[in-house]
């Protein structure tokens, strides 16, 4: 085992069956050590029962799961070196905070006094340390979250799973926990694995993210690459908010194919493996990438009218609607208003993007 | 519309609390007349002196409570010793009692686990399967248990048949058949309360705990149990009170020589050779007894509960 990108949980064609139904077809995956790992997707994708087969609460139908090169699937959860913050924090509640930090630590062998002194540093780490004597409902969510937290790192675990742990907070707590969580997985060099539906959580926290739907794996990739190159139309759609269109390969040039969005529009994009010219393939372009002008510039231009703006705080969308052909989303940030000219509906513009900007899919 | 409801709510909570009152007056009738008169009664009977053929004279006396607790010779006259017959019938009954609740506790709590545990359309089947026996006599049910456990009966049948023993075990007439009847006839209100209290459970706590490397036994002990305390509580309770009175199962499975306190104060107001006051001061001992136990667990709770916050 190497020290520096040693796997640390290696997935290996697991399949987990509930009678007839097929929860997870045969997923492989790899997670590094020391990394900030996220299984993401809508609910229902199967990335909870892949992470509760890693904790040892349900069974791998088929396929076998490596702990640092070591088989787990078969060890019960309590032999397995791996700790989980739950979606329900579930604390036990007739314990007082500082006994459900030890408690771990103390099933691990560690005496009561040792278990204590641990549990209290555990809780000064999460900032909890005047709340030791209370029980889990005295404290509120933000807080019983922390004790969670600290509970299941007190006993050093190889890797920690968490949950959707954030998603009973409100949107401000979210937002600085995902940071805190971020910030700790950097500290303690623990790997985490972090289930998620949310995906700007996930593009905010993960070094690497497994985008899942209906018990697949559709994409896996460092977070920019899976918002930027969206390998097929569920993570296109899923991950961010994007143009998603329908159009028909003209042809195919140098790497790059001439597509027909209908109505007499043309337009060049990217990625072409797998694509076939005259088939219909879907298309998606990020509505950042696009920005509007009066007259048609140098770059990729489609000429449309204004349909309607929303103003969505940091950015206003502008939906603009191609003449006999379909709509585009636009996004022009409010960041730098003085220089860009809002145009009102009715207004007859050009959408203008990159060379690039549009990436075929495959379905 | 807020100022208002502010101004007038002295008014309005007394015609509240007025019609609560009214409302609950059905409630306050049943435990007067059902509950408190009988012990009331019972409570003046306990006092009076005994009429030789059953009934009472309304006159003044400790001699009940007397016979209960001392012995003072064949005709009365001799210095008083305490009197064992009765406190060790108690004692019996105090122990058969636990023992049957211990019985129910250790085969209802699995059962009780095991129902809750099904998914949620089958449980009410399973309760329900579990209340059918309810639905006979209880004297039918307990002649039943002993015909079942006779030397001759099925038990022992199917135990030599299958070469486990070579001749009947005697179980009827035994302590042991007084527990299996009392626990036989109480089971259900250990497994309902238990039952109630583990479907509440949070079943994440017991993956929490084994997340934690509790295995399954530390587990039970550490987590599900101090969860579902209340439940076992209540069952313990419902099961040891009822046991403690029980006169039948005593009476048909223990035989003559394992009277209960159940059957002594059932003999005193049988047919003409009873003795009312006393089988009353019996009566206000046991009920006496169970306050005080049952005060006990009270208090516990309280306590558990002003703990936990």
């Amino acid at each position: 085992m190497s020290a520096e990108h040693s796997i640390a949980i290696d997935v290996k064609d697991a399949v987990k069956r509930y009678g007839s139904f097929t929860a997870l077809k045969k997923i492989s995956l790899s997670i590094m050590d020391n990394e900030f790992f996220t299984l993401l997707g809508p609910s229902g994708c199967g990335k909870t029962t892949l992470l509760r087969m890693i904790a040892g609460f349900e069974d791998v139908t088929e396929g076998d799961i490596f702990l640092y090169g070591q088989e787990i699937a078969n060890l019960p959860p309590y032999q397995r070196p791996v700790n989980t913050v739950f979606q329900s924090y579930a604390l036990f509640p007739h314990m007082t905070i500082l006994e459900n930090v030890g408690f771990g630590l103390e099933m691990r062998g560690k005496s009561k006094a040792d278990a204590r002194k641990r549990a209290g540093e555990m809780l000064e780490i999460v900032q909890l340390s005047q709340f030791s004597q209370r029980k889990p409902s005295q404290l509120s969510g933000g807080q019983q979250q922390r004790v969670a937290l600290a509970r299941a790192l007190a006993p050093q675990p190889k890797v920690l799973l968490l949950d959707e742990p954030l998603s009973a907070l409100d949107l401000k707590l979210r937002k600085a926990m995902q940071l805190e969580l971020k910030h700790l997985q950097r500290e303690t060099g623990i790997t985490f694995i972090f289930v998620t539906h949310d995906q700007e959580e996930a593009l905010t926290m993960s070094d690497r993210i497994a985008v899942m739907s209906a018990g697949e794996l559709q994409q896996l990739g460092a977070a920019r690459d899976i918002y930027e190159s969206p390998r097929n139309m569920f993570v296109a759609d899923f991950i961010g908010e994007t143009n998603l269109l329908e159009v028909s390969v003209d042809q195919v040039v140098n790497g790059r194919a001439i597509c027909h969005l209908g109505g007499g529009h043309e337009l060049t994009c990217n990625q072409v493996d797998g694509i076939d010219v005259g088939s219909k393939v879907h298309m998606s372009v990020r509505p950042e990438r696009l920005f509007i002008s009066q007259e048609p510039t140098e770059s990729e231009s489609l000429k449309g009218r204004v349909l309607d703006n929303v103003f969505v705080g940091t950015d206003i969308t502008t939906i603009i609607d191609l003449a006999d052909g379909p709509n585009f989303t636009v996004r022009t940030s409010n960041s730098d208003r003085g220089n860009k000219r809002i145009f009102e509906p009715g207004n007859e513009v050009y959408v203008n993007m990159e060379l690039g900007a549009a990436r075929l899919l495959v379905d | 519309m807020a100022a208002g409801a502010t101004g007038g709510g002295s008014i309005a909570s007394d015609t509240y609390a007025e019609t609560r009152n009214w409302l609950l007056m059905p409630a306050w009738l049943i435990l007067a007349v059902l509950s408190l008169a009988p012990v009331f009664l019972m409570l003046i009977y306990s006092f009076l002196t005994k009429e030789f053929r059953g009934g009472v004279i309304w006159e003044f006396s400790l001699a009940a409570y007397d016979q209960f607790f001392f012995d003072r010779g064949l005709f009365g006259d001799e210095p008083p010793k305490i009197e064992w017959t009765y406190i060790t019938i108690f004692w019996r009954s105090i122990w058969q009692a636990g023992a049957a609740t211990l019985l129910s506790l250790v085969i209802g709590f699995p059962t009780a686990y095991y129902i809750a545990t099904r998914p949620a359309h089958v449980r009410p089947i399973w309760v329900f399967l579990i209340t059918i026996p309810y639905w006979v006599n209880l004297l039918i049910r307990t002649v039943s248990m002993k015909f079942l456990l006779r030397d001759q009966g099925p038990l022992n049948d199917l135990l030599i048949s299958i070469g486990l023993i070579d001749s009947p075990i005697h179980i009827v007439n035994t302590d042991f058949a007084v527990q299996l009847g009392l626990f036989y006839s109480y089971l259900p209100f250990m497994v309902l309360p238990i039952y109630a209290a583990v479907e509440r459970y949070n079943f994440a706590l017991s993956e929490a705990a084994a997340d934690l490397y509790a295995n399954k036994w530390v587990t039970l002990r550490r987590v599900l149990l101090p969860s579902v305390k209340s439940g076992v509580i209540a069952g313990c309770i419902l099961v040891f009170v009822p046991s403690l009175g029980s006169f039948l199962a005593p009476d048909l499975l223990g035989g003559a020589k394992n009277l209960m306190i159940g059957s002594l104060i059932e003999e005193q107001f049988k047919g003409n050779a009873g003795n009312w006051p006393f089988g009353a001061a019996a009566s206000m001992i046991l009920l006496t007894m169970v306050l005080i136990i049952l005060m006990i667990f009270a208090r516990q709770q309280a306590k558990a509960q002003k703990a936990e916050g």
